[in-house]
Parts: C-alpha cells; structure tokens; sequence
C-alpha cells in the first residue's frame, strides 16, 4: 500500500508507487477523443479510466460541494467525480483524480483547487488529485507529461476532431440511419487495437489511417438534400459534453439540421498560439518562444495531415486550418484575449459563418466570464462582418431548463429555415431565369 | 381555414381565420397550467363553432412546444409567429416589442432582421408585474391607474423580477407612495427590456407593442414611450399575433377530430426525476406532528390577566408580527398579518385594539425590530429596536438555550447564522439576489394553481414521487414545473418537489452546506415557511437531523423583540398610549436630500405633533444637519486623491481616460505618464445613474458585472464631451505584487475594452486605443508603448518615453505609499479613539460610490473607522492559499483577511459585486481564512441596486458580535 506524501504547502502528491497501485479516474468531455486518451495512458502504464456516469446524481453533488455561483462545468466536472467516488465501484483508497488546468486567466484553472476542497468536505481527502498541465503548475512524482505522451495526445485529437467531423457531415444525410456512428465505433475499436501495439499514432500509420477514415465515410451512401446548417461554439465544456449541454447535438439532429463543431485542435494550437503572442505583445524569453513555436509546428503538420486527408473528397466541408481562423479575426478582436476561449471563440463563429454554417449555438456556462467578451460581445460586431449570420447565445447552468434553451434554438432554427428557403428559392429562379420569386414552403410567405 | 393556438406561460389564445385572413374567431384566457385539458378544450370549441373536421392548424407559444410533440400538431416558433403576423397585418413595422407572461421579445424587422429572447435571467414580464402587484396588495389594473397620479420615481433593479422585488419591499416598509412605486414598477420592466435585449441596437421608426402586458397596461406603454422617445403603437389584436402567425404559418391540414382523440387520451407517463417521499406511511407523519407538538409558548387569557406586559413587533418584508408577552414570558395576545404594503395602520389597529379591549393590561415596554424598524419604533414611539438577528437568536434561546444555529425562512428572505463559542450572533447568512427562494416563491405557485398556500403544501406530504427541482430562483422554477407538468407530475409531486427545493435553495445557494456538522446539532428552524410541515420535514430529512420548530415559528421575531423589551425594560414604556393614537397622523413626503453629491432621495414620515422620520437617506446627515465624518474613510481619501490628477495642457494632444474598472488605480500611472509626453489627460466624472442609463442600450451581456456595465456610461460620457482619443488599454496582467502566483486581471477588467469596441456604435467617431499593454514588465514596456502610440499619433522619442514611464511607475507607486500612509494614520487615529477598524475589502473600483451605494458611509455611521484590504495586503508575506491564487487584486484579499487575523480591533467585510464570477472563488477562501483565525466573516453583495436595508442588518449584526 502506498504511502501518502505530502509537499510542503500540504498538497497530496501521487507517488511512483500510486502509479502501479492506483486507479486515476478522468472526467469525461469528448466522448470520442478520450477514449483514445485513456488508450495513450494506459500505453503509458497508469490504470486510467474515463468516467462516463452522467444520471443527476452528478449535478447533485455538485450542487452540494461546488460554490453555486462557479461555473457549471467545475460543478459537473466535481460532481461527476464525487459520484464516482460514492458509487463503491472504486476503492478509495487506491484511487486518484486526474484534472487539466490551463493555468489561464479564467476561473477553469482553480477547477483542481475547488475539486481538493469538494473532496475535503465530502470526505476523500486521502485522494490524490494530479493536474494534466503545460504551464508547470503542480507537479507529482507518478506522473509526468513526457514528449512522447504529448504526441500521441496529439494523434488523437487529430483523430478525435476527424471522426467527430465526419461523423457530423455523413449523419445528418445517410440513407441507412446510424451507419455513421456505427463507422465511428468501429474506428474507435480499430485505433485502440493499433495503439495498443504501438502504432497508428505517428508517421504513414498516421497518415493511412487518416486516409482511410475519409474514404470509408465518403462510401456510406448517402442523399444529400439542403438541410439548416448550425455550428456549435462556445466554452469547451459545455460546447462538447453532452452531459453540459443538454445533448445538444442530439436534439439539433432531431430538428434536422446538419451540425458542425469545431474540433479540439484548434483550441490546442491557439493555447500555444497564447504564449508566443504574450511575448509579443509584452515582451519575453526567445528560449521559451522557439520551445513553443516547435510544438505549434507540429501540431500544424498533424492538422494539416488531417485536412489534406479531407481535400481528397469533395463531398466533405473542409474547415479552415488554425492559421486562416487567426486570421479571420483580426480587426475585430484583439489576440491578447486569451483567457478561456478567448479570440479563438470569435474566431470559430466567423470561420462557420464563412463555410456556410452561419447559423450559430453559442454555448456557455451562465455567468462566463470571458464569454461576456469574447462570445455575447462579439456577436454584434460579427454580424458587421457577415449580416447573415444567425447566433444564439445559449446559457447552461444546473437552473437553465432544457424547454427554454430549446424553444430560443428552436427560433434561430426558423430564422436559419427562411434564409434556406429563401437562397432555395434564389437560386433555383436564377436555374430557370426566372426573376421573380415563385413559392415557398410556408404559406405565410406567399400572403 | 386555419387555425393558431398560442399556450403561452400563464394565457392560451386562439385564432381562427378563414379563407380571406380575416379573423371569425379568437379567445384569450389563463390557463392555470392545465395546458393539455385547455388545449383540449380550444379544439373542440373550434371543432363546434366552425363545423369544419379540417384546418390548417398550427400551434405556438412556450408551453405549446409539449403538446405539439405530444400530439403531433406542427409548432410555430413563437417569436417566429409574431414576425409572420406582423408581415402580414403591418408590414412597416420596424420593431416590434412583446412582452408575455414569462417571455419578454424584441424583434428588429428591418434593417437586418434579428430577433431576441431573454435569457434565462430575466423576469422583468407580465409574471412580474402581477407578482409587483400581489406585493402592493392591489390588482394589476389598479397598479396601472395608480401609476397615472405618480410624482416621483424609483430607481427599481431592472435586471430580475426577484431583485426588483427586494427594491421594492424597503420602499413599501418606508412608506412610499403606492402611485409612484407603481409607476416605477413600469419603468423596471422597460429598462429590463431595453438593456436585456437591445443590446446596442437602437429601437427607432415604427415601434409596435404586443402581448398581454402592452395590451392591458397603458401606463407601461407610456413608460416605453417616454424612454425610447417616440411613440409605439399597440394594434388590434394586440394580443393575437402570435396565435395569427402560427395560424398563417400553418402549412399542414390537421383531422380536428383526431387530434382531439389524441389529445384527449394523452396521458402524462410521470417520467421524470423523482427523490424520496416526504413521509412514507401516516404514523410516520403522526410521529413527527407529535414530536413537533412539543415546542410551544403557554398562552395566558388576556381577559383574566392583569398587569405589565411587553410587546415586541417584527416588521417583516411582506408581514407584520406582533406580540405581547407577561414578565415570564407567556403570550398573551399575538398577530400574523400581511403588512399590506404599509405596517402602521396595521400597528396603530392591533394597538387600539388592544387597549380598548384590556385595559388593565399596562405595556411597560416595547420594541421593534425587522425592516420597518426604523419606520414603527418613530411611528409610535416604541423604547428600542434591535436588528433582527438578535431578536431571532433572544426567541431561539427561549426554546432552546444552547442553540448552535438558526435558520428562518421568511416570505422575502431567508436568514440564518451560527451561534459563536461565546454566544455571539456569527456566520450570517442572507439570500442574495439570485438565491431567493423563500415563502412567497411556495406562495406563487400555490396562487398560480389557485390554492391557498397552507393548502398547497399539505397536499405534498404524502406526495409518492417528488419532482426534483434542484435549488435555483423562482423565474427559472417556473420553466421547471412547466417541463414537470409536461411529463405528468401531479400537482402533489409537484408542490412536495417545491417545499424540498426551497429547502435546498436554504442550504446549498445560501449557507452552502455540505453536511450538517458543518451548522451544528442544535438547531431551531422558524420563519412562516416552516409553519408548513413539507418544509420542515424536508429539511429534517436533507440534513439527516431532527431540529426544534417552535409552535410559534412565524412569531420569533416579534416573540424575541418583546423578550428584548422585557430585559431592557426601566418599568415604564415611552409606547403612544391610548389617547396618543387617538390623535395619530401618518403622512408621506418625497424629497432630495441634496445636502452632498449623493443627493439621495428621501421618504419623508411625518407623524402628528411634528414628529418626522426620514428613510432613504445612506447617513444621517439630513435629519443632524451635520456633515458626515469621513476623516477616517480611507474611500474617501481615495476618491479625494483620485482628484488631483487633474488635466495639464499639452502640445501632444488630448487623451480621455474612462473611470471605471481598473482605471480607479491606474490612473496615477497613465495619467503621469500622458501628461509627461505632453498630453492633456481628461477623466470621465465620477459615475451616477444618469451617466449609467447613458450607455445602458449597447451592453451585449446583462448577466456582466455592473462596474463593466457602468464603463459604457464613461466612455459615452467621453464621447458626448467631444473627447477625441479614448485610452483605455487591454491588460491581460496586472502589477505583480508578490503575493500570489500569477497576476491576472479578470478577463471582463482585463479585455472590457473590447467589448466597449464592439458595441458601442459612437466609438467609430472617435480614436479609441484599447491596444494590449503590459504594465507588469516595466523593461520592455516604454518600447511596447512607444509601438502602440505611433499607431495613433507622430511616434514620440523612445528616450522621452522611457523618461515618462519611470515617473509613471514612480507615481504609481507614490499614490499605493500615501493610501498606505494614510490608512496607517487611520489606525492609529481609531486606535487612540478606541473605534473598531473595517477593512472594507473588494477591487479599486469599489470606492466608486454609485458602485458601493454609500456602504463605506453606513459603515462610519456605525463609528468604526474604515481602511482597505490594499493598506495592509503588504504587511503579510505570501503563504499558501486552498485556490490558485493568480489574480493581483484577489490576492490582495488573502493578504487582507490574514492580516486582520493578527489585529484584535481590525474586522474584514467584503465586497462582492453580482456576476462576479472569480468571488464565488475568493469569498469562500477569505471566509475559510477568517473562520481559521476565529473571526467573522461579512459579505455584502452589491448591484446595480442594494437593499441597503439587509446591508444594515449584516454590519449591524457584525457590530453586535464584536461588541459581545
């Protein structure tokens, strides 16, 4: 049994020893990427599982041991946790807690401090926490972050952001209903056999595999008919757990739209992009700039990889890489906003309104602070750039009631089904040179 | 034919037209929440009516969304609905407004069309206005006459309907005119809707105005009027257009006969979240009446009694309680009645009352306590008053002495606290603003389904499945039971879900408890709440411990005022007898103070013989004539500081400079610095309402803090002055100060001038700099600077640069010494005088006195002196913290509270702003250091409005404490 060690503040260390005894369970947010995260992991040698209890329990307790007024991903994120722990599947005193902390401006970097508060309270003290950072943060024996482990995270949100995006594109339009997400699954059991032995994550694996994803979802048969296209932004929880957002993506299918969601890479790419850019907006070390700069270039290489695999198919929207996003918002805003999604999230929205999915969730926690800049702020001028863009601001906390939140997307919905009907209508005339507008859908139209 | 049904919130409307659009048939009513059984009945009255089995039919409205997956008939977004209609009857509209029972609406036709909902934060809506008016005891048509003859206005919270209540309820307590808080009622809800929703657009050209409250209350379309400066028009069929839309938006023909077959066999299937039964059998409930039975007062007959007795009166936020007890403390007569929205007749009846009818009773002493205090204690000239906390703790004590905490759940408020090793009142909690779901939140629903509330929760305690409700506010609870109803809840389930979630608005969103160790064994629940057993008994069971409810819950107050009364007695009362309330007179009078800046608006009482109380005031400059003493107010020293940097002439040009936010202390570092490269420096002035209302329109976010709203105020402010270069800078870091491990700004103070970039339309008039700068490197700044000027301006010498920044850093650092100085001479001063010290503790903004309402005055006014957490933040060297500490102005907190720990006569208050995401993380960690070192803690939440009222309860409980 391992001992427990302390630092001298009084933090719970996890040990080289924790590491061939314990458990670490991680929260769970993108339910296809970190399947493969968990897959690297345990390569690495901890015994990591990705928690996927999501009854109401969860925001119970998180309600219980999380200050109300914090944001609702640390609720859930804690409250998932604490259910776990309670739930007798573990043994507690063989199981660690694994967070990430960005070390940002935002409140998301004290996740790790309020979750040791929340499991002093709830009686779990003895469970050490270990925080998944690149800003130095904490650090603990058991665990470390080495290169190699950084690029195979890196592979797998390439592949994540890959399935997810594909996933997206075919399901809205397959003749046989699920064969898509069936292609998924079983993309997700192939990875995980290869990195299992070692392989699929960098170099020609990489790269075949990648190729192959594409041409596999290209061969699902599909009909493609003009459907609503919504893009789905906002702070990272919350945009992708469904857990969050009250299984948003579900319920947009259900209103038949084609939906796309931003992958995970992005966000990687724009918090290194944070560093370079503080030095060059405030001055700083040209060691730490060229480190950087290194792990950016990479990064982009894999980003690229993925894109070419998606130019070779054209029935498939290709989103934009990382750096067109950057440039998409200058002039608008600023790329010193860097805490939580910071530009990144103003950038995102002006990227789908430009691919032809300008009609928008913006989700966030309620009370977001960077939202209130970088998403709710930027709305307006977003629209200066591009007038047809249709935005919904979405709040998410434990009171927002899913009938609300549906009733306003359902609004954006019918303002995005006009303009379809509309460009339907316009361009269907400009087919026949017909210049006059002939019938619509809704009868209204034609009073 | 077609046909539109809009189940809205509260109301169900129909419309059917025929083959022209023309309307034959409409209807409007309140459907109680029994949406499926109304829909129902709107069918088959139009199946009647009619004679037709087919129709376009289409449904609307946000409870329709339900019935229309339920049983099939296609929904028209209701928003959506009103945009169909009005293209069609008036297609020259350019805006229209549509406020529902719980939906308020702008839609901007033209011009790029764009529609806007409120969020999920907003209440200022027809549920509003009827719950305003149920609190002013009148009906919303009268409120709507009333406001016809109104003289003054209120400013009331604009940005939730519970806030605006708790604005609302000191005012009817200092006697306010009912006209002129009816009036300001409508004033709310237009600002409510102007800043929730506008959101920088500006409402202008042909404005219509739709929904139930614009049809019924003229009052408040003039209130819209007035505000946006033209002149709306309410159409016919005004409340219709959603039910017009969804009908001509109808594109699917419907079997009327069948979707009445479907409708009428839909049956809810109770698939819902449930939780435990209150009581699972009847002797379970018998055993717990029995044990309840046990806590009560011995009552004496006052028709046999006689001799000196006391009374006690609690002037609470909707009722009054008053009490008259014997020397040993038995009741002899008592009373629970709503105050009506004004308490003295009610005092002045009970009085007369009772010494016609008992005469040998002879009251020897008497006091007040409660929201009225003030008010009732000048009004009848009552011995003394307490704050109410004491008056609870002295009835606690009567049923159990060694009581370890208290909780009362009232009709407004929820107040608890624990009870100190030494018996002092400590650890008080109130419901802020966004947490209250008390009494009148049971009481709402009760009303809305049309019971009695007593009633209504009796029909929970053997409820079989609880809906689970969660903990949040009443606006969200209603979209809450609304989904419960959709998925067939019972009206039991429902009312046992309610009276579990109001408990658990108690201990999770007010005191936070995790466990009830953390509140003690020992605990006594009162409060008119608790009288109902689903209450009490959820509370037993969230907290897994059995508590004592005196029989006399909803009296404690009154019970522990007259208990006060009765220990502080001289032998003979001061109380109006009979013959002085028979020449009773109570009279109301508005008027400024204007005896300072804050020119506070004043309620003034006047009573017969002369006699006058005046409310509203922050100190008590108005009724001594004596200008407050602010000598040792370290806010006010600030302020006069801030002062000095006043503008020097300059041949580089003109820079204005915002006063908001961070700017309350960098000003000395851009200011120096501007000026030394020959730049005229300008500030906005200090802030107040007007300037607030001012930039109200272009804020993007109303859930932000207020210090970023009040910034759009400033900059506009700037602009309108001709003010031609605006600097306000993002700064993702503040100074380091060695204190944490990083040093952040908050991301709204860090990048707020981004938002004032995109949304204030008239920054593109002038040169708005709000590049990136980084203070906290003082090497490379003067380059970085030098860059960002010569985007603006003639690039200006490197050299001259570095010069300027080294006097601007010198300066900074100058004026942190003389706070610093000034703030040890406070202490001093305190010290020799034997005063309590406040470490008012909160950012550089909070000195702004539209920001802090004048609570650093009520402070002085309670005599301690008054420093801030940056006076002492550098006598404690950096030590670890429970949370990351990254943020320079939040470390400082730490620090503050630490030090206080060291000082005997030093207590920490802090100041918390609403929305302020990064406190919900710091107010628990300076708590946990204060409770560390044995001291209290004290936050008070601010807004755009405070209810100074409860602020004064906290600071006076706080002195009470020390005092013990």
């Amino acid at each position: 049994m391992a001992e427990l060690k302390y630092t001298k503040d009084g933090r719970l260390l996890f040990t080289k020893e924790m590491r061939k005894e314990y458990k670490i369970l991680v929260p769970n947010m993108l339910p296809v990427h970190f399947k493969l995260f968990e897959k690297v992991l345990q390569k690495a040698g901890y015994d990591i599982e990705v928690l996927t209890n999501s009854s109401h329990r969860v925001v119970e307790e998180g309600l219980k041991y999380v200050h109300n007024d914090t944001c609702y991903p640390a609720l859930l994120v804690i409250g998932q946790m604490i259910d776990a722990l309670n739930s007798g599947q573990y043994d507690v005193n063989k199981t660690a807690l694994m967070i990430t902390q960005t070390g940002g401006g935002c409140r998301a970097s004290n996740y790790i401090h309020l979750l040791r508060k929340a499991l002093k309270s709830a009686g779990y003290e003895k469970v050490p926490v270990i925080s998944v950072n690149m800003s130095g943060l904490e650090s603990n024996p058991g665990f470390s972050i080495t290169p190699s482990l950084i690029m195979q995270f890196v592979s797998g949100i390439v592949y994540g952001d890959m399935l997810m995006l594909l996933n997206n594109q075919v399901k809205a339009y397959e003749l046989n209903k699920g064969e898509s997400e069936a292609l998924v699954n079983s993309w997700v059991e192939r990875l995980l056999e290869q990195f299992s032995h070692g392989k699929g994550m960098l170099g020609e694996d990489f790269r075949n595999n990648l190729k192959l994803i594409a041409d596999e979802f290209d061969a699902i048969p599909v009909k493609r008919v003009p459907k609503v296209k919504v893009g789905v932004v906002g702070e990272i929880y919350v945009k992708y757990s469904p857990l969050a957002n009250n299984r948003l993506e579900e319920f947009l299918a259900s209103q038949d739209c084609e939906v796309m969601v931003p992958g995970l890479m992005g966000f990687a790419l724009f918090k290194m992009d944070n560093r370079l850019d503080d030095i060059v907006l405030y001055g700083g070390s040209s060691i730490k700039y060229k480190f950087v700069s290194f792990l950016k270039g990479f990064c982009t290489k894999m980003e690229t990889a993925m894109l070419d695999a998606l130019k070779e198919h054209p029935n498939f929207t290709v989103p934009s890489p990382y750096a067109h996003l950057r440039s998409l918002v200058g002039g608008v805003i600023g790329y010193g906003s860097k805490m939580g999604e910071g530009w990144l999230l103003t950038a995102e929205m002006l990227e789908l309104c430009e691919s032809g999915y300008e009609n928008i969730v913006c989700t966030q926690p309620f009370g977001c602070l960077p939202n209130h800049i970088n998403g709710k702020g930027m709305i307006g001028k977003i629209r200066k750039v591009f007038p047809h863009s249709n935005i919904t601001p979405i709040d998410y906390d434990p009171s927002a009631t899913k009938v609300n939140q549906e009733n306003r997307i359902k609004l954006m919905l019918a303002v995005a089904r006009e303009n379809l009907n509309e460009r339907m209508t316009r361009e269907s005339a400009e087919k026949t040179g017909k210049t006059t507008s002939v019938t619509t859908e809704s009868a209204a139209e034609s009073i | 034919m077609r046909i539109g049904i809009d189940v809205g919130s509260t109301t169900i409307k129909y419309v059917v037209l025929n083959e022209n659009n023309n309307i034959i048939h409409k209807s409007y009513e309140r459907h109680l929440s029994q949406i499926t059984e109304k829909t129902l009945g709107v069918l088959k009255t139009v199946r009647e009516l009619t004679g037709e089995t087919k129709a376009l039919l289409s449904i609307s409205g946000s409870a329709g969304m339900g019935i229309s997956e339920a049983c099939g008939i296609p929904l028209v977004q209701e928003v959506f609905a009103s945009r169909i209609a009005l293209k069609h009857l008036l297609p020259d509209t350019d805006v229209a407004i549509e406020l529902g029972g719980e939906d308020a609406k702008i839609l901007f036709v033209t011009g790029g069309m764009e529609f806007r909902m409120n969020g999920s934060c907003a209440g200022g809506t027809g549920a509003f206005i009827d719950q305003m008016a149920t609190l002013l005891n009148i009906s919303p048509t009268e409120m709507n006459e009333a406001a016809k003859t109104a003289e003054r206005r209120y400013t009331i919270a604009s940005r939730c309907g519970v806030f605006a209540k708790t604005d609302i309820q000191p005012l009817l307590n200092q006697g306010a005119r009912t006209s002129d808080v009816s009036s300001s009622i409508f004033y709310a809800v237009v600002n409510q809707t102007i800043a929730g929703l506008a959101q920088g657009r500006p409402i202008k050209g042909n404005v219509v105005y739709l929904g139930g409250p614009l049809t019924f209350f003229s009052e408040l379309r003039r209130a819209f009027d007035d505000t946006l400066k033209l002149k709306g028009v309410c159409p016919e069929n005004s409340l219709y257009y959603v039910a017009i839309g969804a009908a001509l938006g109808a594109d699917t023909e419907i079997d009327l006969d069948k979707a009445i077959d479907t409708l009428s066999s839909l049956k809810a299937v109770g698939n819902y979240n449930s939780i435990d039964p209150l009581f699972s059998s009847k002797e379970e409930y018998e055993e717990f009446v029995q044990r309840h039975s046990e806590n009560t007062i011995e009552r004496i007959n006052p028709d046999t009694y006689e001799g000196e007795a006391y009374y006690g009166v609690d002037s609470g936020s909707t009722t009054i309680k008053m009490v008259v007890i014997t020397p040993d403390g038995k009741i002899l007569r008592d009373k629970y009645s709503s105050n009506k929205g004004n308490p003295v007749p009610q005092v002045k009846e009970f009085l007369e009352h009772f010494y016609w009818k008992y005469p040998k009773i002879k009251i020897v002493g008497a006091t007040s306590t409660g929201y009225g205090e003030e008010l009732i204690k000048n009004a009848f000239s009552l011995d003394s008053g307490i704050v109410e906390t004491t008056a609870h703790l002295t009835a606690a004590r009567k049923f159990m002495p060694d009581v370890e905490f208290v909780i009362d759940i009232g009709g407004q408020d929820i107040k608890c606290f624990k009870i100190g090793k030494k018996g002092e009142v400590d650890s008080i909690f109130l419901n802020e603003a966004c947490s209250s779901g008390c009494g009148s939140f049971l009481q709402t629903f009760a009303e809305a389904l049309g019971k009695p509330i007593a009633e209504f929760a009796r029909l929970g305690l053997f409820a079989d499945k609880p809906v689970d409700l969660g903990s949040r506010c009443t606006v969200f609870m209603n979209s809450s039971v609304k989904q419960a109803q959709k998925d067939g809840a019972s009206i039991e389930n429902i009312s046992a879900g309610l009276s579990i979630s109001v408990v658990k608005n108690a201990l999770y969103k007010v005191i936070r408890a995790s466990s009830p160790d953390e509140l003690g064994k020992k605990i006594v629940v009162q409060g008119g709440t608790f009288l109902n057993d689903a209450v009490l008994r959820a509370f037993e069971q969230e907290m897994g411990v059995e508590v004592v409810r005196p029989a006399i819950a909803g009296l404690m107050g009154a019970y522990g005022a007259a208990l006060y009364a009765s220990r502080h007695s001289t032998g003979s009362s001061s109380i109006l007898n009979a013959q002085q309330l028979a020449s009773f007179f109570h009279q109301v009078k508005d008027a400024r103070c204007g005896l300072c800046s804050n020119n506070c608006r004043l309620t003034v009482n006047i009573f017969d013989n002369g006699r006058k109380f005046i409310s509203g005031n922050r100190c008590d400059r108005p009724i001594t004539h004596r200008k407050a003493d602010d000598s040792l107010n370290i806010y006010d020293y600030k302020l006069k500081l801030l002062k000095e940097y006043t503008p020097v002439p300059g041949e580089r040009g003109k820079i204005g400079i915002p006063m908001g936010l961070n700017m309350f202390e960098l000003l000395p570092f851009w200011h120096t610095l501007f000026t030394k490269l020959g730049f005229e420096v300008v500030t906005s002035p200090l802030s107040n309402r007007k300037m607030y209302l001012l930039g109200q329109a272009t804020i993007p976010s109303d859930t932000v803090c207020f210090p970023a709203k009040l910034m759009h105020g400033h900059i506009q402010t700037l602009i309108n002055d001709g003010v031609q270069t605006i600097f306000y800078p993002c700064l993702s870091y503040n100074f380091d100060e060695k204190k944490g491990d990083n040093h952040y700004n908050c991301p709204v103070v860090a990048y707020y001038p981004e938002v004032i970039q995109a949304n204030m339309p008239d920054v593109e008039k002038v040169d708005f700099i709000k590049d990136y700068l980084g203070i906290h490197r003082p090497k490379d700044f003067p380059k970085k600077f030098q860059q960002v000027m010569s985007k603006y301006f003639d690039i200006i010498p490197l050299d001259e640069v570095k010069v300027a920044a080294a006097a601007a850093y010198a300066e900074y650092n100058s004026y942190l010494a003389r706070v610093r100085a000034r703030g040890e001479e406070i202490i001093e001063e305190a010290r020799s005088k034997g005063m309590h010290i406040i470490v008012l503790s909160g950012r550089p903004y909070h000195i702004d006195p539209e920001i802090n309402h004048g609570i650093d005055r009520i402070i002085s006014g309670c005599g301690a002196a008054i420093i801030s957490e940056d006076v002492v933040s550098n006598r404690v060297e950096k030590f670890p913290v429970k949370v990351l500490n990254q943020w320079t102005y939040h470390s400082r907190l730490y620090s503050a509270a630490k030090y206080v720990l060291t000082q005997p006569d030093m207590n920490l208050v802090q100041l918390v702003s609403f929305g302020c995401g990064i406190d919900a993380i710091t107010t628990d960690e300076v708590r946990s250091i204060l409770e560390g070192g044995g001291k209290i803690y004290t936050q008070i939440k601010i807004d755009e409005i405070t209810n100074l009222g409860a602020v004064k309860i906290r600071l006076r409980s706080l002195f009470a404490a020390i005092e013990e």
